[in-house]
C-alpha cells in the first residue's frame, strides 16, 4: 500500500520507518529542511521537504494514488486542514489525523475526519487496562463504525450486581455480547441476573460511552 | 447583531472597534492577554481569554447565539478550523475566515466557508492603484483613510 505521512516529528519518523519495514511504499512530507534531510539520511529518498498543508505539495507527493494520508504533526489545526485537503483535492480514500488535544476528536468527526488517533486517549486506555479496580475498560473502537468495544466488571459496590441485563437501563443501540463468569462465557440473555465478578463485553456507540458507564456503576 | 471575532491583532481589534461603535454586541477572543491592548480604550465590547478552537471557550463567547463569526488570527489553518466549528457545530449563519494562502481560500470557499485572502485583496488593490484604475478600490481606500484619520485624531 502507498501511505503519505504529513509531519516528520518522532511519531511521523517512526511510523514511516515501521511502514517501510512492513514492505509498504511511503512518502513523508516535512516542512523543516534540516529535519527532512535527517530523515532522508535515515530512510532514503522517501521525503518531500515542503509544507503538507498546501494542496500542490500533496499532489507532488503523489496523494492522488495514495491509499491513505496520515497527518501526525504536533498541531491539530494543521492536521485537520491536511486531511481535508487530501480528501477534497486528491480524493484520498482514507485519512487519519493525530489529535493532540483529546477534545478535538469530536470536532474532527463533526468536520468529516472520522479516524483520529489521540496519544492521550491511547495512553489512558492502557493505564485503565492496568487498573483492575476501575472496572470499566474501553477496549477498542471499531474502525469506521462509531462503535466501541467495552469491557466492564461488576464490582461489589456497584448497583448493577443483582440486576438483570434488561434492567440495567443501557442506552438504545447498545448490545451486551456476552458475560464472562468464573472463566466461562454465558449468553447475555435479557433475564440473566448479574453477579459480582461478572465481566460484560459490550458493544456501544462511542458517543454513549459515558451513559453506559453510568448505567453500570451508578 | 451579535458578533464574535477570534484573533485580536490589529485587524481583529480594528473591526471589533468599528462594530462596537455601531452598537453591535461584540465579543473578541484571543489566547494572548496582551493582544487586547490593540483595542481602543473606549472599546464597548467584551473580551475573552482563550482558544478560538475550543468548544467551551466559543460557547462562553456566545457563538451559539451569534449572527456572525469572524476568524482573524495569524494562522490560516487555525482560522479555517475555528470557522468550520462555528459553521458546522454551532450553526452560525455568517462565518468569515481570513486565509492568506489564495489557494486554500479558494478551496474552502467552495466548501461553504466565506474566506478572504489579504494577499490577493491587497495585491489587486495595489495593482489597480498603480494602473490608475478608477473603479477598483476607490471607495474602499477613501473609507479606510477616513477611519485612519479618525483614529489618529482620537489619540
Amino acid at each position: 500500500m502507498y501511505f503519505v505521512i504529513a509531519g516528520g516529528g518522532e511519531v511521523g519518523f517512526h511510523l514511516a520507518k515501521a511502514l517501510l519495514e512492513a514492505g509498504h511504499e511511503i512518502m513523508l512530507i516535512e516542512s523543516d529542511r534540516r529535519r527532512a534531510q535527517y530523515i532522508e539520511e535515515q530512510l532514503g529518498s522517501v521525503v518531500l521537504n515542503a509544507p503538507a498543508d498546501e494542496g500542490r505539495f500533496q499532489l507532488e507527493a503523489g496523494c492522488q494514488r495514495a491509499d491513505a494520508m496520515i497527518a501526525v504533526t504536533g498541531e491539530d489545526p494543521v492536521n485537520l486542514i491536511i486531511c481535508q485537503l487530501a480528501k477534497w483535492k486528491c480524493n484520498v480514500p482514507r485519512v487519519i489525523a493525530r489529535v493532540n488535544d483529546p477534545k478535538n476528536e469530536i470536532v474532527f468527526k463533526a468536520l468529516g475526519i472520522d479516524e483520529t488517533i489521540s496519544s492521550t486517549r491511547v495512553l489512558m486506555s492502557v493505564i485503565e487496562q492496568e487498573l483492575p479496580s476501575s472496572g470499566f475498560i474501553p477496549l477498542m473502537p471499531l474502525t469506521g463504525s462509531h462503535l466501541e468495544l467495552i469491557e466492564a466488571e461488576i464490582g461489589p459496590d456497584t448497583p448493577s450486581a443483582g440486576k438483570s441485563v434488561r434492567s440495567l437501563g443501557l442506552p438504545r443501540g447498545t448490545a451486551v455480547g456476552g458475560i464472562v463468569r468464573k472463566g466461562s462465557v454465558l449468553h447475555a440473555d435479557d433475564d440473566e441476573v448479574l453477579e459480582v465478578g461478572d465481566r460484560l463485553v459490550i458493544l456501544a456507540p462511542t458517543k454513549d460511552e459515558s451513559e453506559v458507564r453510568k448505567a453500570l456503576s451508578g | 447583531m451579535k458578533i464574535v471575532i477570534v484573533g485580536c491583532g490589529r485587524t481583529g481589534a480594528f473591526l471589533a472597534g468599528l462594530l462596537a461603535a455601531a452598537d453591535h454586541d461584540v465579543t473578541v477572543v484571543d489566547l494572548d492577554r496582551s493582544a487586547f491592548t490593540h483595542l481602543a480604550k473606549d472599546f464597548k465590547g467584551t473580551t475573552l481569554l482563550g482558544s478560538g478552537m475550543d468548544l467551551d471557550v466559543l460557547r462562553q463567547a456566545g457563538v451559539d447565539k451569534a449572527d456572525a463569526f469572524i476568524t482573524l488570527t495569524q494562522g490560516d489553518n487555525r482560522n479555517l478550523m475555528s470557522a468550520q466549528i462555528g459553521k458546522q457545530i454551532f450553526g452560525v449563519k455568517q462565518v468569515i475566515a481570513k486565509v492568506n494562502d489564495p489557494i486554500r481560500a479558494n478551496t474552502y470557499r467552495k466548501h461553504g466557508i466565506t474566506t478572504f485572502s489579504r494577499t490577493t485583496i491587497l495585491g489587486t488593490l495595489l495593482d489597480a492603484m498603480l494602473k490608475n484604475d478608477p473603479e477598483v478600490g476607490e471607495i474602499l481606500v477613501k473609507r479606510a483613510r477616513a477611519h485612519e484619520a479618525r483614529m489618529a485624531d482620537a489619540l
